[in-house]
């Protein structure tokens, strides 16, 4: 849908071009300027992660899924109970909960993406709700809904240690996520990338000219579930407690209207839809969280309806049309 | 060995009022995808919406129970007509994923204005006493209200298969989901049609989930928690057709029971897992055409 109309925008060169240091730079200023709200923008940049993991398969591979918060779960878990029995090294809790969740990916996508249409998404969403399932009634692992809490985490590389305001884990989850996007910006402009949009736009014709479309599906699939893995064990890591809202359906959800909402098959919308997502919702949720939801649905539905590219659409528009 | 039987009596019985119930809400979804092939997420917020105009009705028209039902059915299947011709006619033949995330707005907004007006508490309509207490069947006691859901869904049914089956409407139904373009290139209005049929899928859910609010309570998160009952009902039986969601209605209805009853420690697990493996044997349904 809305990702078709980019194709020259930003696949034009794979060169870095300036404005894609910008939000890095933003995200060094908040850490500077915004010390009270670090907890809150480590979360957005776990967010960040999720979705962008999403416009792998959404955006590029046009794997329409409602069951992607289970790859963020499977990982948030993996790295909670990792640290709760074995040890309470990030680093390898991370590490852990990526490879987990590559290889959950790849055993679930290999069945998923034999399917198309309505077959898919309903698979995605009985997988996502035999994972809550398993993770709501296996409470000896994983402490069904009071969740696991207080989960020991150590300093990172066994010096830097997380402290009461959010520092380390800010700059920790920062990390992490320019790892990602750096993945997964490499992996759209390489050739592998060029293929997954031409799944998306006509499988047939791919498979026709001897690209194998199931395997090439396959890959990215295990790879955006290995970095929503890898986001969910963020999360774990830096707020110590892992509940079952990590893998409900309300989440898988949430985080394909954020991307929408920023903007899909574009890369930086994941990076923007969270940004303002997470940031109006700590703000109106508060003072009347069911407004917030009829307001955000109505949104949705006036995005679909005109706005298909998300926020960065409209600045796309909007650039146009003054230049 | 008499307790067992009486277990197995009473999870054939509940089970099939709770499957009926889903027959009657999922139905109209079953036909919607395969006659427009539609996505829509959005299908159990007809059913909340009959489940709480019931009780509306009831409250502030002073109305008894069963003209109160009757009405909210009709009100659902009115104003269904005009979102289908505003808004979901739009996305025919648009993306899964616009479909996907368009009637997933929908769903927030129905969630966000159910929990303003109703709060978040379930509610259940008062039963006229006629419906209340218990019937003698075969030296067992059934409640009557569920006999009463089984009867009068069982005759819907049979009018929707006779209305499918036997009449113009229902012919030209058929012809539209075997090939929309042929249908329509031989004089039949499919986008009246469309509505139409829209309308008395969205009068059944809202029948259905008015009818079960005794089994599934209203609840202002409904069309979120029940949405995956009534798409595994319509995918695993295949859509566009009567009798597929008829067999996973039951199949659900009847299975869920009878793990909440016998194994409750695996919650919902069985279902989810026979779900996955019914779609990967047989992605279209078990009665869905390829």
């Amino acid at each position: 849908m809305a990702a078709s109309g980019n194709l020259q925008g930003y696949a034009g060169s794979a060169r870095l071009r300036p404005l894609e240091l910008l939000p890095w730079v933003l995200a060094i200023a908040t850490y500077f300027l915004a010390q009270g709200y670090l907890a809150l923008a480590s979360y957005v940049l776990i967010i960040c992660l999720f979705a962008l993991s999403l416009d792998l398969i959404v955006g590029y591979a046009g794997i329409v899924t409602l069951g992607h918060a289970a790859y963020f779960g499977f990982g948030a878990y993996v790295a909670g109970i990792l640290a709760v029995h074995c040890s309470s090294d990030p680093l390898l809790g991370l590490v852990a909960a990526c490879l987990a969740s590559a290889v959950f990916g790849a055993a679930t996508g290999a069945l998923i993406l034999r399917t198309q249409g309505l077959a898919l998404i309903m698979l995605t969403l009985a997988m996502s709700s035999i994972v809550f399932e398993v993770a709501n009634k296996w409470t000896g692992l994983t402490g069904g809904t009071d969740g696991l809490q207080g989960v020991p985490i150590a300093p990172i590389l066994g010096s830097f240690s997380f402290d009461m305001f959010g520092r380390t884990a800010y700059l920790y989850c920062l990390a992490v996520l320019i790892v990602g996007w750096w993945l997964v910006r490499t992996i759209v402009y390489s050739p592998f990338g060029r293929a997954l949009v031409g799944t998306r736009e006509n499988a047939a014709r791919m498979q026709a000219i001897g690209a194998p479309v199931y395997l090439r599906r396959l890959l990215a699939y295990t790879i955006a579930a290995a970095l929503a893995g890898t986001a969910g064990a963020l999360l774990t890591q830096t707020t110590q407690f892992v509940g079952l809202s990590v893998v409900g359906f309300e989440l898988s959800g949430e985080i394909l209207v954020i991307l929408v909402l920023g903007g899909v098959g574009r890369i930086y919308g994941a990076l923007v839809g969270p940004v303002v997502y997470i940031v109006a919702r700590d703000y109106f949720a508060k003072q009347s969280p069911d407004y917030w939801y009829l307001g955000i649905g109505i949104l949705l539905m006036l995005v679909v309806l005109f706005a298909r590219g998300g926020i960065l659409g409209l600045v796309d528009k909007a650039k146009a049309r003054f230049s | 060995m008499e307790t067992f039987i009486a277990s197995v009596v009473s999870v054939a019985f509940h089970g099939l009022a709770y499957g009926m119930v889903l027959y009657a809400i999922s139905v109209g979804l079953s036909i919607t995808m395969g006659l427009m092939g539609f996505v829509n997420l959005a299908h159990g917020v007809f059913a909340m919406a009959g489940g709480y105009l019931v009780i509306t009705a009831m409250a502030w028209l002073g109305l008894p129970w069963l003209p109160a039902l009757i009405l909210s059915c009709l009100a659902v299947a009115v104003a269904s007509t005009m979102l289908e011709r505003w808004l979901y006619a739009r996305f025919y033949g648009a993306s899964e994923l616009e479909q996907v995330l368009f009637t997933m707005g929908l769903i927030f907004a129905a969630v966000a204005l159910a929990r303003l007006a109703y709060g978040p508490l379930p509610h259940a309509a008062t039963l006229p006493p006629m419906l209340k207490g218990q019937i003698e069947l075969a030296g067992r006691a059934f409640p009557t209200y569920r006999v009463f859901v089984i009867i009068t869904s069982a005759v819907l049914v049979a009018l929707l298969w006779i209305g499918l089956e036997r009449t113009r409407w229902g012919a030209m139904v058929r012809a539209a989901v075997d090939n929309r373009g042929m249908a329509q290139s031989i004089g039949i209005h499919t986008s009246r049609l469309f509505t139409l049929t829209f309308a008395v899928g969205s009068g059944l859910a809202a029948l259905g989930g008015a009818l079960g609010s005794d089994l599934i309570p209203m609840t202002p998160t409904y069309p979120f928690e029940q949405l995956v009952y009534f798409l595994i009902v319509v995918s695993i039986g295949g859509t566009g057709t009567l009798r597929g969601p008829f067999v996973g209605a039951l199949l659900i209805g009847v299975g869920d029971t009878a793990c909440k009853y016998w194994l409750p420690e695996f919650g919902s697990f069985f279902i989810y897992a026979a779900t996955f493996g019914i779609l990967l044997w047989r992605p279209h349904g078990m009665l869905g055409r390829a």
